[in-house]
This record gives C-alpha cells, structure tokens and sequence, in this order.
C-alpha cells in the first residue's frame, strides 16, 4: 500500500444535499474530503447523483444545503485551479485540434506567444502533433478524448474533475487511457475526483472509492483501495486487483439494494 | 465526377422533352405566338434583346441582392439580442413570425408610398422577406447549443461577449447559412414584386419586375418568356452562390456542407 498524497484537504464537502426546485431530493448529507494529490473515484448505480455532486464541487450547479470548499474557497471562485472533463468530449467542430487546445488560454486572454508554445507542448504530451491540423470529425473517440484532455490540462489546474470521461471508449482504448492518465497524475500530482460506473477502471485508478446509493443519492461507503501499482503493465492481471474488484462489486451490489 | 455528370444529362433529356413538348402543344393546337411563342422564337429574342434583358436582370440582382445582404446582417443581430434574453426572445419572436406571414405583395404599396419608388424601395421589400428566415434559424442555431459547451466556456470564466462570439455564433453557422439558402430564392422573388409595383427605378430602364410589366402591357410575349426564364436563372444563380458560400465557410467541419452531396 502507497500513499503519494499528503494529507492535506483539497476539496471538503459538508453534510453536502442536493434538492431540485420541483422537490425532487438529488443528494442527502454527503460528507467526505479529497485530499491533495490523491485520486478519489464516485461510484454508484445510475440516478444515485454521481454528476451531480462532480457539477456542484465545479460550481456548475448549485449546493442547496450544507456546503462544498475547494481549497478553502466556493467552487466558483475556485475554478482557476480547476479543469472539468465531460463524458463527451466537447470539443467545438469548428476549431482545429490545436486551436481546441487552444481555447482556455484564449478565454483567458492569455498571449499568442504563451498559447503557442503551451499547445505545442500539449500536444507532444497527448501523442497529437501529427494531426495538429485536424477537425475533430476526423478523429476517432479516443483521439476526440485526448485532445479534450489536452485542453484541460493546458491552463495548468491542480484540480481535474473528470465525469466518466472513457465511458464512450472500447475497453483497450480506455485502458491506454487509463495507464496514461495514472503515469500524468504521478509526474504532475494534480487531485482528480473521477466518476465512473466501472469497477474496474475505479479500483484501478483510485485510493479511495466513495460509494452511492440511490433515492436519494447518499454516501453508502468509503473504500480504501489496497493496491501496489508500482508496476502498472502488471496490476490488472494480478490477484489483489481480482480481489478490490469483486470487494468493491459486492459493496455495490448493496447500493442496488439500498 | 461521373455521378455529376449522370445528373447532368439526366436534367438535360428532360430539358428535351419540356420543350419538345411546348413545340407539339403550338403545333397541335395552332396556338397563336402572342399566346404560346414557339421555343425557336423565345430563343431568338434571348439573343436579339440580349442587352436590355441582361440590364435589367442586373438591375433586379442588385436590388435582391443588397437585400439579402442587408438581411443577413440585420438578421445576425437580432439573432445575438435573442440568444442574449430568454424573455426578450418570448416577447418579439411573434413578430418575426408576422414578418413571415405578411403578404408583402400587400405591404409593398405601402412601402413605395413611404419610400418613394427607386431601387432602394425595392432593395427594402427584397430585405423584409428575406429577414425572417434568417432570424428564425440563426436564433435557433444560438440557443441550441449543447449543456456541457456551455459549462465549459464558464469553467474557464468566459465573458458573455466571448460566449457569444467564440461559442453561440460559430455554432449557429449552419443554421444562418440553411436560412441563406432560402432567403436567397425569396429575395429574387421580392425584388421582382417590388419592382412590380415600384415601376421604372431608372429612366428608360428598369428590372425584370418592370420589364414583365412592359412586356405583358405590350404583348410581346416571346419577350416576356425570355425575362421569366432571366428572373428563373438569377434565382437559380442566387441559391448556387449562398451554397458555394456555405460550402466555402463550413466544408471543413460541418457534415451538410460537402459539396455535391446537396444535388
């Protein structure tokens, strides 16, 4: 078992509720902190409000009860540190992979100079000069994902909220990507909170998993994940990665019953 | 290429046969040429009259086309006021429809009595049936943009000026350039009606709108044959240059703009 995170709270969500304006109850008394550096996946059945939560520490929609800080702050002040990642891509058909790349540092008036070489090195960082140029109709889902990752990582965030980013992707595909995003983490230490729906892919990636139930969307456990990843080519065929899948499994089955 | 082509020769054998067709019809029933001139007669005047026909022709392809102009500029900022406002929107948007509605066949005497009846009358009838279209898709094309776009744009704490500008306009460009394609065809149409009404806006000369007039008043209906297929080609001409333009502009990244996949 390794930690490469410090303790030090990053993101804390306190007796957090979620309750729609027609009455409807998304997410009742959530607690639980995200601690710099580490990785946390949200994992639960669907309906159980797992974007939901992701869009509130983003500031994206609103905390009806209790309340959400990232590093001390309200999330929408907090968003200079903070990269959001969509399920799909989102990228703008209009724009060229590198000019998508592009886009946060020009929202954030940044210059022509700075932009340029910082797309540059985006693109050598996800495996994308060589298509530079391209309009993203031209590219295959994985590759649609990547420059989405790119874009995110090009305004330097501490912080990587990411919804089911690899949901759309086959599974080799999604495990390159998952390989690659776990090698970046490690160099670059960003905290990322990641929803999935995959077991696997959570026990893989995380430290720790928090687990929901549904009606209304509420924390069912908090999983440590014991795993050695010091040599990732192998931990998916070893027998500690088996057992944190079907420990984790059965923990979710009892969301489904919950 | 050769699928072009097919296309080509497909429209051509019936070209044949419409006109064979015409010539049989005047054969058969003796029809009088101040009636039903024969297509060699309508031919000749094509070439005979060719100058004041292409004069007037291009008088009317200003006038629609100023109004197009006019109404993809005007249209394009009251698009960007109703993506701005939901209740601004709610409020006018029954206005664009009666703008749509309006038979400008009955507005355009108005128009000529306000205006008096020179080329810019005419230019402003072409533009109010042009607008709406414009409007209306354009609009659509702004307020349909996808949820995480926009959450997007505000993770990275865009202005609304760069929402705008950066996001709702670039997306709403195939829907301005579908209502470009339609309004072309309408402001040929209402130049023409305009011109009906507006008269000569030229001394000596006017376009196809007054020229049809003339040519009815005068019975010279081989004329008037030769300007309805004039007005039939500039329209033509006017719906081929919006797409050539909305090919030029989205071809790279929009699927509806491949050229030939159109025709």
């Amino acid at each position: 078992m390794t930690t490469h995170y410090e303790i030090v709270p990053e993101i804390a969500c306190t007796r957090t509720g979620k309750q729609y304006r027609q009455g409807a109850e998304a997410l009742r008394d959530i607690n639980f902190t995200v601690y710099k550096g580490e990785i946390l996946s949200i994992l639960g059945p669907s309906g159980c409000g797992k974007s939901t939560l992701l869009k509130m520490i983003a500031g994206l929609t609103s905390v009806t009860s209790g309340e959400i800080t990232v590093n001390g702050m309200t999330p929408v002040n907090a968003r200079e540190l903070v990269s959001f990642i969509f399920q799909d891509a989102t990228l703008l058909p209009w724009r060229t992979v590198k000019r998508n790349i592009d886009l946060g540092l020009e929202l954030e008036g940044a210059t022509r100079e700075r932009r340029d070489g910082k797309t540059e090195e985006m693109l050598a960082l996800v495996g994308l000069s060589d298509v530079a140029g391209r309009y993203p109709r031209e590219l295959s889902g994985g590759m649609k994902m990547r420059v989405s990752i790119a874009r995110a990582l090009a305004t330097r965030p501490r912080i990587l909220l990411m919804d089911e980013p690899f949901a759309a992707l086959d599974e080799m595909t999604r495990n390159r990507m998952n390989d690659e995003l776990l090698r970046l983490q490690k160099q670059h230490g960003w905290t990322i909170v990641f929803v999935t729906h995959s077991v696997a892919e959570a026990v893989f990636l995380s430290s720790r998993i928090l687990v929901l139930a549904p009606n209304p969307g509420r924390v069912l456990e908090m999983v440590n994940v014991e795993l050695d990843r010091s040599n990732l080519a192998e931990v998916r065929s070893s027998d500690a990665f088996e057992q944190e899948v079907s420990r984790v499994s059965r923990i979710l089955r009892g969301a489904h019953l919950a | 290429m050769k699928r072009h082509l097919n296309t080509a020769l497909n429209a051509l054998g019936v070209f044949a046969v419409l006109v064979a067709l015409w010539q049989a019809i005047i054969w058969v029933f003796r029809v009088p040429s101040f009636m039903l001139p024969s297509p060699a007669l309508v031919a000749a005047t094509l070439v005979t009259r060719i100058a004041p026909l292409s004069q007037s022709l291009l008088i009317t392809a200003e006038e629609a086309g100023g109004g197009l102009l006019l109404s993809v500029l005007a249209g394009v900022a009251v698009s960007l006021v109703f993506a701005q406002s939901g209740w601004l929107r709610r409020m006018l948007y029954p206005y664009t429809i009666l703008l749509q509605t309006v038979p400008i066949i009955a507005v355009a005497p108005l128009i000529l009595m306000w205006s008096g009846s020179g080329a810019w009358s005419v230019t402003l009838i072409a533009f109010i049936i042009c607008l709406a279209p414009i409007i209306a898709n354009t609009t659509q094309g702004m307020i349909s943009v996808e949820e995480n776009l926009i959450h997007l744009f505000m993770m990275h704490k865009a202005s609304p000026g760069q929402s705008l500008f950066k996001l709702r306009l670039p997306h709403a460009m195939p829907n301005l350039f579908a209502g470009i394609r339609i309004s072309a065809g309408l402001s040929v149409i209402g130049a023409i009606t305009g011109e009906l009404f507006a008269g000569s806006s030229r001394v000596g000369q006017g376009g196809l709108g007054y020229s049809i007039l003339y040519a009815s008043a005068q019975l010279q209906t081989a004329y008037l044959f030769a300007l309805v297929i004039a007005a039939s080609v500039l329209g033509f001409a006017f719906f081929f240059l919006a797409m050539f333009v909305e090919w030029y502009f989205l071809h790279n990244w929009h699927q509806s703009a491949r050229a030939g996949e159109v025709i």
